[in-house]
């Protein structure tokens, strides 16, 4: 008897906490998110993500979960998706969120708006340095490169 | 305690945490419904939301730790003019972005980006979201890539764990809620950004406050180092390289400087507990490795 509660306490936090990958939709939580052929940053990218698609699940392999969205599938970084339902608008979105307790609220609290409102309130803070270092992305086969060249030779994490 | 009053003791728990704010949420728009402040129609949809947005207090959105850590970077940069030299941020965004692909966090809202400081104070600060910031002093700790991919490797650790955010006064976190709560109620707009603007100028204060005055707990920075070794040994650098570097910096460190002298703890208990964990042997100098290296250091 005792047994049969302590399975229904464990299922019930299971089903709290969703412990597994397996099969769920999850939300992009970076601004782009590019899905790839294999499980790996030098996989071939099949297409890009915004900030808040939702994509399935299927499997996993190691830090990489394979999903589908929009009828097409490959692999993302776990750390580029949530498990809190983003929802882009207030409003309908917002309540219907409500009731799954899963909300993270995407375009609200500290956006745009806030720091537009920060910049006027501290004018002698200057963005234009942020806004250029943010531009510096390396591509993939650079670093490649860059690898290669310096004979790093790297072991696990990202493939 | 028998199992079945364990079980109904850990649900209540459970259920008395994500009900607080709704209650506090229907007491108070029950007040401003009663006094004509907001209509009924306004208070029913704030009260459908509280439960929502008691969640998301729970953490901050990725999107919302972005233009944090933006304003965080910009007030410290305020302070430290950034250093002009192009092929130098093309090496250090090369070094910096390979190893973020090796930390248990490579993706953010906005990615990692590097920029060195012009100070010869040895100083580093890693922004919430991914924008670490080097001075040429701390450049200077660097004989070689291994160590200064140390030094990168530290910062994108405090990235990874969420050091930064976690400076963030808990009041923040209430008071942005409080004013979101009131975005349901349309006609609040242009208020409530002003009501968030200064939510956010006292998260940006927790933050700066902590990383250039305070600085964090030594576990933190234990923690970085840690995290640091970890990514560095995936990426293919030597982790000594970071024992090298803080060798270094015990010499240039200046006793009361108000650089890592006052915000961190000192090189040499740092080197203690790295070599307890460290466990590769130094790796053989790469010429290509050091010439590159040598090349964009040059004139710092």
């Amino acid at each position: 008897m005792h047994k049969k509660r302590f399975f229904m306490a464990l299922g019930l936090w299971g089903l709290l906490t969703g412990v597994s990958f397996a099969t769920t939709t999850m939300s992009v939580q970076v601004n782009k998110a590019d899905i790839r052929e294999t499980p790996s940053y030098l996989g071939k990218i099949v297409t890009s993500l915004a900030y808040g698609d939702k994509v399935t699940v299927q499997s996993q392999d190691g830090a990489w979960l394979q999903v589908t969205s929009s009828g097409q599938s490959g692999w993302l970084h776990n750390s580029a998706l949530t498990k809190k339902n983003i929802v882009m608008k207030s409003g309908a979105g917002a309540q219907t969120s409500a009731s799954s307790g899963e909300m993270a609220l995407a375009g609200k609290g500290f956006n745009s708006d806030v720091e537009k409102q920060f910049k006027d309130n501290h004018k002698d803070i200057n963005f234009a340095p942020i806004d250029k270092m943010e531009k510096i992305k390396i591509s993939i086969s650079d670093l490649q490169e860059f690898a290669k060249e310096g004979k790093l030779q790297s072991a696990g994490g990202a493939k | 305690m028998n199992p079945r009053n364990l079980t109904a003791f850990i649900l209540c728990i459970l259920m008395a945490g994500c009900g607080t704010l709704e209650k506090i949420s229907e007491v108070g728009t029950g007040l401003a419904e009663a006094t004509g402040t907001i209509t009924p129609e306004q208070a029913k949809s704030i009260n459908k939301s509280a439960g929502a947005i008691d969640k998301a207090s729970e953490s901050m959105t990725p999107e919302q730790e972005y233009y944090i850590g933006r304003t965080v970077a910009a007030t410290i940069l305020s302070q430290n003019k950034p250093y002009d030299n192009h092929a130098l941020s093309i090496y250090l965004n090369t070094v910096g972005q390979y190893l973020a692909m090796f930390s248990d966090k490579p993706e953010t809202f906005g990615g990692y980006h590097f920029l060195v400081m012009d100070t010869p104070e040895i100083n580093a600060f890693a922004a919430p979201g991914g924008l670490i910031l080097v001075s040429r002093g701390m450049l200077r700790c660097c004989k070689n890539e291994d160590a200064l991919a140390g030094v990168l490797a530290h910062e994108i650790g405090h990235v990874e764990l969420n050091h930064g955010m976690q400076a963030i006064d808990k009041s923040r976190y209430s008071a942005a809620v409080t004013t979101l709560l009131a975005e349901g109620a349309k006609n609040l707009a242009g208020s409530n950004v002003a009501e968030l603007t200064k939510a956010f100028e006292g998260s940006i204060s927790d933050i700066t406050s902590k990383m250039v005055n305070s600085g964090y707990s030594r576990k933190f920075e234990f923690q970085a180092d840690k995290a640091a070794i970890t990514i560095l040994e995936r990426a293919g650098y030597s982790p000594t390289g970071l024992i090298s570097m803080l060798q270094q910096m015990e010499k240039n460190l200046k006793p009361g400087g108000h650089d890592f002298a006052k915000t961190h703890p000192a090189p040499q208990d740092r080197i203690d507990e790295l070599t307890k964990i460290i466990k590769t042997p130094p790796s053989m100098t790469v010429a290509a490795r050091q010439a590159r290296f040598n090349e964009n250091m040059r004139g710092l």
